[in-house]
């Protein structure tokens, strides 16, 4: 099968007043037809800069790096033209901001904006597009949509913008969605129903999604696989269940413990991950977790780690896997991994 | 609970409405009252539009009220004089739910985070004003070289982290904490999470925490508040809460919490994801009754009021001994 989405060796900076920013350095990343993929990791790690450069939207001071390659069903994404880069943006891929009051326009009502879409990709007239606007507004759960629909963003609350930007996305009816955090200011209830809406429009129209977030019970409802990302590379990747029960690398590993759970009592301290990530202005040569890893050894800050493949597509970049390292038997034993019990209902 | 006995904030009748299109108006908040302790945690929850970020502008004065009242150590705070507001003002703080519009893009993140030190005097040179900053901003987990950056040089989770920073430097008695982790990934939040838990052991502070994130509402919190469309249908103790919901819509709320299993998700009946997000515009009668599978007659003539069903376990629904606990 041919992947929609190839990314190759990916590097993007920003030239600051204080240096070079590299959010993100190397990153290959595929997403096949009708596949469901997550990307998670650190705040700050790069997945919003990712996102925005499959799409193309990194902005000065920020530049995709020469010799990055993002191919979007077989055309070279870097070098479309300023028509194609239209039709390509909102028609074939579309994203769903992180930052969705940011993203809309305030002077606009809701129902433009989600016309102005649908009357730029779509051949439907005026009225059309009112109806199918107010049919999307419906979809994500805005309750009289009819009225809403006549509304300005701010006076939608931060859950409902939220799912404004949600039904712009779906407007199009993308190949590719990118959905940059999309249910992080929702309630439960609305996030299953979005999360429902999402495979729905995946079935119905055969969309890609790549899911940028860091619920991980979000992305094991949704993320057949996973991405991890951390200070700007990927360190892990492989199957949903891979991640989940056989997580290789100790950030991946550190990641799932720190999920608060249900059935603990009181108000305990959560396991956090002690120390902060590398500032990416002067990344080290090494690992890039090698500061924080209670598992790294003298090599792992002085060179970056090769990446192992456990097969079926799971690899990680870490020193553990070497041949000559020694073993860590939780992390080579697949019944110690940290899913399973984690949450209790 | 009996150790703070003098609330800090009492919410009482509190309305709000606001005007949508010719002689309409979205009744955003209507009657709610909840009252919070002093050094204590109340959670916020509910769906999306529920109202949550209204009832927290109004505490701050940022929204007028439609009706009701707020008091803060008993006093009004929409009746305030301007010495009062003044101390107030440096009191109670808030995080906002939208970091990136909530944060001046001219104004370096230093800036940022020293203005509310700047306002109330709260250190006595550049230094320690600087010192002050760094240890604020490396509290939250970015460090010194963040300070002259710009907020739109920041990520999301970043950002949400600056809106934290500012809100403590200002040294406050109670903040309003409107989803202030919804962008961080968990070990981050933990980090945060810990710091506020931290924060009120040491210094006796007083937090409203608006999530979505049952887990960790759960975590923080000493009592919850479960709003609906505008109205509290339940509050009791975070435990007791947990432990034993009893409103159809806390039960559902709870129900529908996503599990970081994917063996699980798979696993997951459609049921719990039941009840649609659609809701009627429902003026009368008990405002979740469209989508309650207990809905009765009754639910549709009167709107049920909050009821003491167990010691500080507060449920408004006509249909409890029908419900299934
Ligand atoms: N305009 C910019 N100028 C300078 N640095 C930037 C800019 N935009 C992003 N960065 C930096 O690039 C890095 C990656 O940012 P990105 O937004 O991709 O993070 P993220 O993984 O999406 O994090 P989050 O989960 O917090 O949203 C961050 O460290 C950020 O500070
Ligand atoms: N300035 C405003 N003008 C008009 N309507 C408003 C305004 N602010 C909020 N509303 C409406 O009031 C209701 C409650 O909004 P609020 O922002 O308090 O919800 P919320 O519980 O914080 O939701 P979320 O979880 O999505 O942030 C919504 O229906 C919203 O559209
Ligand atoms: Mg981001
Ligand atoms: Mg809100």
């Amino acid at each position: 099968m041919d992947n929609l989405l190839e990314i190759k060796g990916l590097r993007v900076s920003y030239h600051t007043y204080q240096g070079e920013v590299q959010s993100v350095r190397g990153v290959d990343l595929e997403i096949g037809q009708e596949e469901s993929v997550a990307l998670v990791g650190e705040s700050g790690c790069g997945k919003s800069v990712t996102g925005k450069s499959i799409l193309r939207l990194i902005q000065a001071p920020g530049e995709i790096l020469p010799g990055s390659q993002i191919t979007f069903d077989g055309r070279d994404v870097l070098s479309l033209s300023k028509k194609e880069l239209r039709a390509y943006r909102g028609g074939q891929a579309s994203i769903i901001f992180q930052d969705a009051l940011a993203a809309l326009n305030p002077t606009m009502t809701v129902g433009r904006q989600i016309m102005e879409n649908l009357l730029y990709h779509r051949k439907i007239g005026k009225r059309e597009a009112r109806a199918e606007a107010i049919r999307l507004l419906g979809e994500v759960g805005i309750p009289n949509p009819e009225k809403r629909v006549d509304q300005y963003p701010h006076e939608f609350s931060g859950g409902m913008r939220q799912r404004v930007m949600i039904a712009i996305a779906f407007a199009c009816q993308p190949q590719l969605l990118i959905a940059d955090e999309p249910t992080t200011a929702l309630d439960v209830t609305i996030q299953a129903q979005i999360i429902k809406l999402l495979k729905q429009l995946q079935r119905e129209n055969h969309t890609s999604i790549l899911m940028i977030t860091h619920d991980l019970g979000v992305v094991a409802s949704i993320a057949q696989r996973i991405f991890v990302m951390y200070s700007g590379v990927i360190v892990e990747r492989g199957s949903s269940d891979d991640i989940f029960y056989r997580p290789r690398h100790p950030y991946t590993r550190a990641l799932l413990q720190a999920v608060p759970r249900m059935d603990q009592e009181g108000k305990q301290e959560l396991n956090s991950i002690e120390g902060t990530p590398p500032d990416l202005i002067a990344p080290p040569e090494g690992c890039p977790f090698a500061s924080r890893c209670k598992y790294a050894m003298p090599v792992c800050a002085r060179l970056a780690p090769e990446v192992t493949d456990f097969g079926g597509g799971h690899r990680c970049a870490c020193w553990l896997y070497h041949e000559m390292a020694p073993r860590v038997a939780e992390l080579n034993d697949p019944d110690a991994a940290p899913a399973g019990e984690e949450v209790g209902q | 609970m009996s150790e703070h006995n003098t609330p800090l904030i009492q919410v009482k009748h509190l309305k709000k409405y606001f005007p949508a299109g010719r002689k309409e108006v979205v009744k955003a908040i209507d009657d709610i009252s909840f009252d919070i302790y002093e050094r204590e945690t109340v959670g916020l929850v509910g769906e999306s539009g529920c109202g949550k970020t209204t009832t927290g502008r109004i505490n701050l004065v940022l929204y007028d009220k439609t009706d009701g009242q707020v008091l803060y150590r008993g006093q009004d705070v929409h009746q305030m004089s301007r010495a009062e507001r003044y101390r107030f003002k440096k009191n109670a703080q808030i995080v906002f739910q939208d970091p990136y519009s909530s944060l001046d893009p001219r104004m370096t993140v230093a800036d940022i985070i020293g203005e509310g030190i700047d306002v109330h005097h709260l250190a006595a040179n550049k230094r320690e004003r600087l010192e002050k900053i760094y240890s604020y901003l490396r509290a939250v987990g970015l460090n010194e070289s963040h300070a002259s950056r710009f907020v739109h040089e920041f990520s999301g989770g970043q950002r949400q982290r600056i809106g934290i920073a500012r809100a403590l430097a200002v040294e406050p008695e109670f903040i309003m904490l409107d989803e202030p982790i919804s962008a961080l990934d968990v070990s981050i939040q933990a980090q945060v999470v810990n710091l506020l838990i931290r924060l009120q052991r040491e210094k006796g502070l007083t937090y409203l925490f608006v999530a979505h994130d049952l887990a960790m509402v759960k975590h923080i919190s000493d009592r919850i508040v479960v709003m609906y469309l505008g109205t509290v249908v339940e509050t009791a103790a975070s435990d007791a809460l947990y432990g034993k919901p009893m409103h159809p819509y806390t039960q559902s709320l709870i129900a529908a919490v996503p599990i970081p299993d994917p063996e699980k998700e798979r696993r997951r009946s459609e049921e719990t994801i039941q009840g649609e997000a659609t809701i009627a515009g429902a003026t009368q009668g008990c405002r979740f009754r469209t989508r309650c599978k207990y809905a009765t007659e009754a639910c549709a003539r009167e709107m049920p009021s909050l009821r003491e069903v167990e010691p500080g376990h507060f449920v408004a629904c006509h249909n409890l001994d029908q419900v299934g606990r």
